[in-house]
């Protein structure tokens, strides 16, 4: 093995193995919610991105109702359909090979792959991440979800506020130039306006729309 | 809606997405349009789950340590602190203020 694919698997586990940890407390807040264990388990398994399973339990658990929470979590699945152009020509051919790989193309692993200086070392990152961070997040919001059946009230342990740090982790690398950070800005104050005055789910609706006239506002103003 | 239908429909909904590059010809999702409003919608969506999940209680805006955590998961974000670090820390702060009981 060359000193490139050795730095590229070790790159793609380190970050594997940052999620899986943090999968602990996305299965221990799910079951926190109101989800069993199975139906935390389905989420991992099939819907698989951090950013929307966290969002639609956190709406189920404050009451909003399924539309609502669905609607949320498809928004935020929107950018894997997008990384997916990326990765569609990195993984190679053949159904299954792509079946998995479409399932497996999320933040970090498209991130990881991105990060690659050839098609060969993007391959490898992609594969190794994908696959450490399936079963990494699946195997932990296992383990949350049984311990968190366990050990009652999650707030005790902070694992809310946690959830809320992993938005602002998500949203950080994002928000590192003035546009999206007005975006982020504005959004948030319409988010504190919204959620006393609108019935509970709505809100996230609103910043949704607030994200794209936003992006109008801008188009026009760069113009 | 049953909880299983919101689970099953939503899932259905974020994995089809994933696929998207896989099978429309990429003149439509390479668009600047498109990207740029998907990311803009993101960060708006993230930016008001970080409000709701901070400060949210049902129909109301609360304080408590929550708050307190998210600051501090600013901070070391800022610090460029590794995000499971970050997620710990702020797991950590809001159960030591509620432990010691200060802010409920």
């Amino acid at each position: 093995m060359t000193d490139q694919r050795r730095a590229t698997i070790s790159m793609s586990l380190g970050v594997a193995g940052a999620v899986a940890l943090y999968g602990i407390s996305f299965g221990a807040l799910s079951v926190a919610a109101g989800l069993d264990v199975w139906q935390t388990q389905v989420l991992s398994l099939f819907m698989f991105s951090g950013g929307s399973q966290f969002a639609l339990i956190g709406l189920v658990a404050a009451g909003a109702p399924g539309p609502t929470a669905i609607l949320a979590a498809g928004l935020l699945g929107v950018r894997n359909g997008l990384y997916s152009l990326r990765t569609a020509p990195i993984v190679g051919h053949g159904f299954w090979k792509r079946l998995v790989a479409g399932q497996w193309t999320i933040d970090e692993s498209t991130a990881v792959a991105l990060a690659q200086k050839t098609p060969e070392l993007s391959r490898l990152g992609f594969w190794v991440t994908g696959a450490g961070i399936y079963i990494g997040w699946n195997s932990m919001t296992l383990l949350g979800a049984l311990v968190g059946d366990a050990m009652g009230d999650v707030r005790a342990y902070g694992l809310d506020a946690a959830a809320a740090a992993a938005f602002l982790g998500l949203l950080w690398p994002r928000i590192q130039s003035l546009q999206p950070a007005t975006i982020a800005v504005v959004a948030a104050v319409v988010a504190v306006i919204t959620i006393p005055t609108l019935p509970v789910g709505i809100p996230v609706v609103i910043a949704a729309v607030v994200g794209v006239a936003m992006y109008v506002v801008q188009a026009r103003g760069v113009r | 809606m049953s909880l299983w239908s919101v689970i099953l429909l939503a899932s259905a909904v974020v994995a089809a997405t994933k696929f998207v590059g896989f099978v429309l010809p990429s003149s439509i999702t390479e668009s600047d349009v498109v990207q740029r409003v998907s990311d803009a919608v993101t960060v708006a969506l993230l930016a008001s789950l970080v409000v709701i999940q901070t400060a949210g209680a049902g129909n109301s805006i609360v304080v408590d340590a929550r708050l307190v955590a998210v600051v501090v998961a600013g901070f070391l974000l800022w610090r460029r602190v590794p995000f499971i670090v970050v997620i710990l820390a702020a797991a950590i702060v809001a159960a030591g203020i509620r432990f010691v009981g200060w802010l409920a």
